[in-house]
């Protein structure tokens, strides 16, 4: 996206040079003008995308809240807060930095707290290209907390999220995004607005943080078989759904980083994905358990937002669909599956972001509809499989990458702080243990003064 | 003799049972709120593709006070609305009252009903 925008630049800037010689003064004064709109309005579009984008953090929450039990619902919520705001001032210090500062091939280091040579893409400037990256910053980090949830010792939960978002997201981003070496292979590798870069992520520190530790209590039933531990509070969960759905408008259509004509056909193509993958995902639990269930038709469709994530700029309507629905099917057996082998994962993180955003990004060298000078056409249109191996390439880098980061994080974390409440909290529910109070409270009066028994209140005369 | 009516039944039966009693002239109902198995011994729901049981069911329990010479009828309003033929409509008992109060004007017996 880098390229396409700075070609777009240097037309305007040709097209206003050949204006001055051949137009009189005031028509000049005009094209100037021209410009000057249109760098205001690509500020604007991205700024709102952040804010869409930051958005998405309340999707998270309430879909974290919903999936899980309400003894807990306290520190979810709180972790969502804390993973924010703890990415957000590491993102500023450290990690825009790496992910997008002057360096070598696989990290940058100028630019730290956002000073001199902080990166500004294009016209857009150094505050709105960094508000835009820290929102996705924040996007990866907060994946975790729902595959974690229920279990983790929030103090050890907090330090996570500095780590993920000063360190590990902030490499895995300076390789593609930041001009590193995916982004130099032959064929470039191609992530649109992030199904690997912070999807897969996101979702491969979810696995690590949920094999370090271990299932819930009660998961696994006495003949070894997973259980369920049903949603507290569905109308969050789909709710959430929805939140995140809108937020997408920004991830996907806002990564174009500028107002041009290609946002309408992104904001497409990620619409049928996101339904395509709702629909898949509820005909597949439907054939599977004998009813439409709701948590994972929510995740259907987040699958198919997942998926369509990497190539919502160069696939087809069609192809958007396909993905989706593609999507909507692996995340239902990749639930499945972990369930199976044990990984508890309550909301599905590791499945919706972690393998579908694999699959998407993959499905850019399947489905690109045409060669451009961001990717090559996809293999299903007889574009060879030049994209096809860049893709597979820099999913199994940034997967391992991220698998043995963030595996090496919560195994010092486990070792130091330690990363699993004691049963009993975890039985009594982390919210009072961890907070001090439940998330769902009782009304409580605090005792006045005591009425004697017999005394009038009005009066307070003892009879 | 004031008896206590106390049946357990089905959450949604709650109005049919209520239009029944206060058809029948009773001029109080407590109604809370709890949880347990009978005969039906909990039941299997589904989540996202695992089974898993529900031991103990939500249901109503109702406490009606009325003197001895009601209890027949009011047992038998309670049976005829809570009733829908499938397990789990629930159970319907009395017990006798050994001294009864009310609070505001501080009556005894059966002027407390």
């Amino acid at each position: 996206m880098v390229l396409r925008r700075k070609m777009i630049i240097g037309a305007v800037l040709a097209a206003a040079s050949l204006a001055a010689i051949a137009t009189p003064a005031w028509a000049q004064e005009a094209e100037v003008l021209a410009e000057d709109v249109q760098t205001n309005l690509d500020n604007v579009f991205v700024l709102v995308s952040a804010v869409l984008v930051i958005f998405m953090q309340a999707g998270f929450a309430l879909v974290e809240a919903g999936l899980t039990r309400a003894k807990n619902v306290a520190n979810i919520m709180m972790k969502n807060l804390m993973d924010f705001c703890a990415g957000a001032v590491a993102f500023f210090a450290v990690g825009y930095a790496i992910a997008f500062g002057t360096g070598n091939d696989f990290f940058g280091w100028t630019g730290w707290f956002l000073g001199d040579d902080a990166f500004q893409y294009g016209t857009l400037t150094v505050p709105v290209t960094f508000l835009f990256q820290v929102a996705f910053a924040a996007t990866a980090a907060t994946i975790v907390s729902g595959a974690m949830a229920e279990r983790t010792k929030f103090k050890s939960y907090f330090v996570y999220s500095i780590v993920i978002s000063a360190l590990i997201y902030p490499v895995v981003v300076h390789w593609n995004w930041g001009g590193g070496w995916l982004a130099q292979l032959d064929t470039p590798f191609h992530d649109f607005a992030g199904s690997t870069m912070v999807h897969m992520t996101g979702g491969i520190a979810a696995l690590m943080g949920a094999i370090a530790l271990g299932p819930r209590l009660g998961k696994r039933g006495p003949d070894g078989k997973p259980r369920a531990i049903p949603a507290h509070n569905v109308p969050y969960a789909v709710l959430g759904t929805f939140i995140l759905l809108v937020g997408w408008y920004g991830f996907n259509p806002g990564s174009e980083l500028a107002a041009d004509d290609a946002i309408g056909g992104i904001a497409v193509t990620t619409t049928l994905a996101a339904a395509a993958g709702a629909i898949a995902a509820m005909f597949a639990i439907w054939l599977k358990s004998g009813k439409p269930d709701v948590a994972m038709t929510a995740n259907g469709m987040l699958a198919g937002l997942v998926g369509i994530t990497a190539g919502t700029a160069a696939v087809s309507n069609l192809g958007a669909i396909i993905i989706g629905a593609c999507a909507g099917l692996i995340v239902v057996a990749a639930v499945l599956f972990f369930d199976r082998i044990h990984v508890d994962d309550p909301v599905g993180a590791v499945s919706v972001h972690g393998v579908c955003g694999a699959f998407g990004t993959i499905c850019v060298g399947l489905f690109a509809v045409e060669d451009t000078d961001f990717w090559q056409q996809g293999l299903f249109y007889g574009g060879g499989a030049d994209q096809l191996v860049s893709q597979v390439i820099g999913v199994v880098a940034v997967g391992a990458f991220v698998a043995v980061a963030a595996g090496l994080l919560f195994m010092v974390l486990k070792k130091t702080i330690g990363l699993r409440v004691s049963e009993e909290e975890e039985r009594a529910g982390l919210d009072v243990l961890e907070h001090g109070a439940p998330g769902y409270g009782p009304d409580v009066v605090p005792p006045t003064v005591p009425t004697p028994i017999g005394a009038s209140r009005s009066s307070g005369s003892v009879v | 003799m004031i008896k206590l009516v106390t049946a357990i039944i089905k959450p949604h039966m709650l109005d049919s049972v209520n239009d029944g009693l206060k058809g029948a002239g009773v001029q109080g109902l407590t109604v809370t709120e709890v949880r347990g198995f009978g005969r039906q011994g909990g039941h299997s729901e589904t989540y996202r593709g695992a089974e898993y049981t529900v031991d103990f069911l939500p249901k109503l329990k109702l406490e009606v006070l009325c003197g001895a010479g009601d209890t027949e009828k009011v047992m038998e309003i309670i049976r005829a609305s809570a009733h829908t033929g499938k397990i789990g409509d629930g159970k319907i008992w009395v017990v006798d009252v050994e001294r009864l109060m009310r609070i505001r004007t501080g009556e005894l017996g059966d002027e407390a009903t």
